[in-house]
């Protein structure tokens, strides 16, 4: 095999990015991605917030394979048996350029590969990047099969397990604490259905986010997001949560039992599953960062543990695109220099630093720490469906004053200093 | 209620590696007492044998990496270039 300037571990978004920028700048790079096409192995629930990202890869955007501009907004807390809604409908997310959009990862991957092969980069599919070639702790290329393929730098973006950057010494086997699972099916139904059913202009779309008794306490929610022709319904539940669960309960099964809700059921109903599937998140923000670069090695995307969730907004797929443009800057500005040490390479901790990337995983460090709470998944939102149920009921008794019935409420469910608490911790993690 | 996992793999293209790509350590796999695995794959891919051990239907892997989360005994590798799941959707 010929010699490269880079190898890209991984055609997936950060991957993909960081070789369209560097093909654009005429740099020799070679793309290496398993599966049959990119986005053969890649799955999001999933929306892609644009404005972050808009400007990385400029140009593009207008014959991106995108699903449906977002509009409605909405946040379901779910009890035992009643649920209640907080949904906005935003005039100012329905007006270009749209702010977010539902995506497919199999279509917008491959298109974003065919991308990278017009700007006259070489994406290589089918073959699995089996370990490194290493000269003490420096990375010298790749080894796939029979091939080892030397070169200046290789970037892992290889995805949340990345092997790639385990077997360069830059992160440890993934701790359960710290990642979870989630599952998905996607579920054909009639444009014009979804947009009755959802209340959607044309084209418009709606994300969903639903948390509480689901999950049974553990950490994690459901979610809904509308495509063009498919609903993405999935259930994402902390590993460590699924492993102390006693009994034990699979995420199949309390997905089965979501799917049934009434909440649910009617907003699928007719629709056929056209595809499961199952993914791994990274979930501890800013701790779960793995070391970004070392000598002739960068890592992007999920692989470096770039993701955030705010329990507002759940972000992946904004920081492995910017994550892939950052490294291919530094990786530009290291092949100037012809110098592609660790020092040198630095130089993409510091475009991340002054990035939205690390920016918004400083500012909500703490998020983790706030949503790592069984009563924002549990009590509250019971406590919540509960109370409001309580207060909306009429029954065959003369019926007690409104305030009475909620402070009773919070005096019989609630501890108040642990509420303050609880507020507090959402406070400072917003 | 109903859960069919066999039939929701059945919408997946999953092409089969005749090479096993995660492996169990024997001896610790034995003596677990947990065996987290048997529930927490999203593919049902562990079940346990007439003999009590746990056994592995690789066919059905969608690589989530779950289960190399969960047991750190595990050899645990992707499915070689061109085998395993392609999400048509994702």
């Amino acid at each position: 095999m010929d010699n490269f300037d880079v190898i890209v571990v991984g055609g997936g978004l950060a991957g993909l990015s960081a070789a369209y920028c560097l093909a654009k700048a005429g740099i020799g790079l070679l793309v290496v991605e398993r599966g049959d096409y990119s986005g053969a192995k890649n799955v999001t629930g999933g929306r892609l917030y644009l404005n972050p990202i808009r400007n990385l890869l400029p140009d593009i955007w207008e014959q991106a394979p995108l699903e449906r501009f977002v509009t409605k907004e909405c946040i379901v807390m779910m009890g035992e048996s009643s649920s209640m809604a907080i949904e906005l409908s935003s005039g100012k997310f329905g007006q270009k350029p749209y702010h977010s959009y539902t995506i497919m990862r199999a279509k917008f991957d491959q298109w974003l590969a065919d991308k990278v092969m017009e700007a006259g980069g070489m994406v290589i599919t089918k073959n699995r990047v089996d370990d490194l070639i290493m000269d003490g702790s420096k990375v010298r290329g790749i080894i796939a099969g029979e091939d080892k393929i030397p070169a200046n730098v290789v970037l892992a973006a290889d995805g949340v397990m990345s092997l790639v950057a385990e077997k360069a010494g830059l992160r440890q086997r993934q701790k359960p604490m710290d990642y979870a699972v989630a599952i998905k099916e996607v579920i054909e139904l009639s444009p014009q259905t979804i947009e009755q059913r959802f209340n959607l202009e044309p084209g418009a779309g709606t994300a969903r986010m639903y948390a509480g008794a689901i999950t049974d306490g553990m950490f994690g929610g459901g979610f809904l997001y509308t495509n063009l022709n498919s609903i993405s319904l999935g259930l994402v539940v902390r590993i460590k949560d699924l492993m102390e669960k006693q009994p034990p309960i699979e995420v199949p099964q309390l997905f089965e039992n979501f799917k049934q809700r009434p909440e649910i059921k009617g907003l699928i109903a007719g629709g056929e599953t056209i595809e499961y599937s199952a993914h791994v998140i990274p979930e501890a923000g800013m701790d779960g960062i793995g070391r970004l670069y070392g000598d002739g090695i960068l890592v992007a995307g999920d692989a470096a543990g770039l993701a955030l969730n705010t329990g507002i907004t759940v972000r992946g797929m904004e920081f492995a695109i910017a994550s892939g443009v950052m490294a291919a800057r530094a990786i530009i500005t290291a092949t100037g220099k012809k110098d592609f040490s660790s020092q040198s390479l630095a130089e993409y901790e510091k475009l991340l630093k002054e990035s939205f990337v690390l920016k918004d995983m400083e500012t909500f460090k703490k998020a983790p720490h706030f949503l790592d709470n069984p009563r924002l998944m549990g009590r509250y939102p019971q406590f919540v469906c509960d109370a409001l149920e309580n207060l909306m009921f009429i029954g065959e008794q003369p019926k007690k004053r409104l305030v009475g019935t909620a402070i009773t409420e919070v005096r019989k469910k609630l501890k108040f200093t642990q509420m303050l608490k609880d507020g507090y911790n959402a406070f400072r993690s917003m | 209620m109903e859960l069919n996992i066999k039939a929701k793999l059945a919408k997946d293209t999953i092409k089969a590696d005749s090479e096993r790509h995660i492996k169990v350590n024997p001896e610790k796999c034995k003596s677990c007492k947990e065996r987290v695995c048997l529930y927490i794959c999203p593919a049902h891919v562990y079940t346990l044998d007439k003999e009590n051990q746990v056994v592995l239907e690789l066919d059905g892997c969608l690589e989530c990496g779950t289960c190399r989360i969960a047991c750190a005994e595990l050899d645990w590798h992707y499915p070689r270039g061109g085998f395993g799941i392609q999400y048509k959707c994702g």
